[in-house]
């Protein structure tokens, strides 16, 4: 027991000030009940995702899964040979969208906040302004007119209806723009003597500098393109997004269950992979994400 | 935030502008160029898809429109409809600031409660708390493990597990029940709300001066509570705020968890809200006036709701 409490209180680092260890420890139990809340709906998606059919069904339902098997993964490639549109379609449809959203979503958003972040000119305050107060309500509010917008520029039915609005994502701006004031000006004062021009020192000073918060667009951007399922933008098969495909699949019923789980579990699986890798970029952006006044 | 601040140095300095007029905008925009093109693909796409689309529907909110006919000018009709004959817009509204007032700020303050224990840890056990928490706000669909466990027949996790310990007889059908419809989204809505404010909580903490506490616990500040009152709250002044609008933001738009747990629409419209209404009439109905008046008052309650939380949370430590 003693041992057990010695690695729980190593567990929160070298000695600090103001803290009590009684405190701590309820503190640290309060956080272990409230992380198991959320970490289960997780663990049960990767379990079932590795459940034969007869323990997806079993009554009362398991948590854990038994005889681990990887049938429901044959069982997707077998589904991806044999549907009318092949799943690999659906598959290179989403990477598509995700990946042309995210890579221009983080080139157009720092170009745009290289300028407010660093210059003041005609229009600059306004211009930051309209996009912090864009931050204030959800694209909801713009759906209606956005899709008669689409339908104007014939968009409807295409890629680019998900692919274009996504590239101008406000939040974006707003962490690299917050971001990008705390590199130096001397930084910038030297190469404009050296006789580049703005649009060289966002090249080349200021984007190598600001590698976290393209990682942090990244991690932002990602999960909602990854997980869109086309909306009423998208109504050719062949066009449609895995999370789409993934709802039809559901919709099979019973004997489909397992591939769900399998697909839920791949759609899962990319997000979280990448904010395990981008973590500590991500939070280094984040500190300076605060509104200043 | 810069609202308020900006809008007035901007006026200020704009005026004595004015007497240079075109001639001043010329010069400005060719002396900076380079400036304004590199902002020009991404302010174009902005305007496009999200400027313009809501002066679009502040103006559409006052027609009749279906998109095939010519767009009628009705004037405040839509509005009196929405409010006076709109029985179900009032059901989705009253549902809408449930969510604001419970899940608005219950979700604010967990993400700053969880993001404060989770700075006590050490670096290794910090990142992994912070995956946990995390995760789920971006693992997209994966709510739709909670369908599972709230399914209304005896494989639903819930029911399962009530049965076999003799609280109920019969399963509950949690989600066409409209007693617990709501609560179940507000559930949901909570475990998947831990997103960028949480983030940007954690980092603010890591960012406070210790010399801060050090000199805090000189004057006086004993234990941790002081500590996060006097020290911590009004050095995290700047992310308290993001948060707030990432928060806020969030809360008012709850929809498409709603249709993926309690379907669309829901049973006796229990789990209908603002959103919801508003793609009924904007997607399904193509009454797009209708819509945009309920996109109109949607918009302002969402705005007037930040803006002055943000007058408020300015007030901290002042």
């Amino acid at each position: 027991m003693t041992l057990v409490i010695k690695r729980i209180a190593s567990l929160r680092g070298p000695k600090k000030l103001n803290r009590s260890f009684t405190v701590s420890f309820l503190l640290f139990v309060v956080l272990a009940g409230f992380g198991a809340f959320m970490a289960l709906p997780l663990i049960y998606a990767v379990n079932n995702a590795f459940k034969p059919l007869d323990e997806l069904f079993i009554f009362p339902p398991r948590f854990f899964v038994n005889n681990p098997t990887m049938d429901n993964f044959f069982d997707l490639i077998a589904l991806m040979g044999n549907s009318w549109v092949p799943l690999s379609r659906y598959i290179a449809n989403t990477l598509l969208i995700t990946i042309v959203g995210t890579v221009g979503h983080i080139l157009l958003a720092s170009a745009a906040a290289f300028p407010l972040a660093k210059y003041r000119f005609m229009g600059s305050k306004a211009l930051f302004t309209i996009v912090v107060l864009s931050l204030m309500f959800s694209p909801h509010v713009t759906a209606t007119p956005n899709y008669m917008v689409m339908s104007w520029l014939g968009w409807i039915n295409t890629h680019a209806s998900l692919i274009i609005p996504a590239l101008a994502f406000p939040l974006g701006l707003f962490l690299m723009k917050q971001f990008m004031e705390q590199i130096p000006d001397a930084l910038l004062e030297a190469a404009k003597i050296d006789g580049a021009n703005e649009a060289r020192i966002y090249w080349s000073i200021v984007m190598p500098n600001v590698k976290p918060a393209w990682l942090t667009l990244m991690i932002l951007q990602f999960p909602a393109l990854w997980g869109t399922d086309g909306g009423s933008f998208i109504y050719s098969e062949n066009l449609k997004t895995l999370h789409y495909a993934l709802g039809q699949i559901t919709q099979g019923g019973i004997a489909r269950a397992g591939v769900g789980a399998a697909v839920a579990l791949l759609l899962m699986i990319v997000p979280i992979t990448l904010f395990i890798i981008s973590q500590s970029s991500v939070m280094q952006t984040m500190a300076t994400s605060g509104m200043k006044d | 935030m810069q609202g308020e601040t900006t809008v007035s140095t901007v006026k200020g300095s704009i005026t004595p502008k004015k007497k240079a007029g075109l001639a001043y905008v010329a010069s400005e925009l060719k002396r900076n160029k380079t400036l304004y093109l590199l902002m020009a693909p991404y302010m174009t796409i902005f305007f496009l898809f999200t400027v313009l689309p809501v002066l679009f529907s502040l103006l559409l909110s006052f027609f009749y429109f279906n998109m095939l006919e010519f767009p009628r000018f009705v004037g405040w009709q839509n509005y009196s409809r929405l409010f006076l004959n709109d029985d179900i817009f009032m059901i989705a509204l009253k549902n809408t600031l449930l969510f604001a007032v419970i899940t608005g700020p219950v979700s604010y303050i967990a993400c700053f409660v969880f993001a404060w224990i989770i700075n006590e840890l050490s670096p290794k056990v910090r990142a992994v708390m912070t995956l946990i928490f995390y995760a789920p706000s971006i693992s997209g669909n994966v709510f739709f493990i909670w369908l599972i466990v709230f399914s209304g027949d005896s494989y639903g996790y819930l029911n399962g597990f009530l049965m076999k310990a003799g609280f109920i007889l019969e399963p509950i059908q949690w989600l066409l029940d409209e007693k617990y419809i709501l609560a179940i989204v507000m559930l949901v809505q909570l475990w998947l709300s831990l997103g960028t404010s949480f983030l940007a909580f954690i980092a603010g903490l890591q960012t406070i001066d210790k010399t801060l506490i050090e000199a805090g616990a000189v004057d006086g500040i004993r234990n941790r509570w002081q500590e996060l009152w006097f020290i911590t709250l009004p050095s995290m002044r700047p992310q308290l705020m993001f948060g707030a609008v990432m928060q806020i933001t969030a809360s008012f738009a709850v929809a498409e968890i709603s249709i993926a747990l309690a379907g669309f629409p829901s049973v006796n419209y229990a789990a209908h809200t603002v959103v919801t209404h508003l793609m009924d009439f904007g997607t399904i109905r193509f009454e797009m006036g209708y819509a945009s008046t309920i996109a109109t008052v949607l918009f302002g309650m969402m705005l007037g709701t930040n803006i002055l939380v943000q007058k408020m949370l300015r007030k901290i430590g002042e």
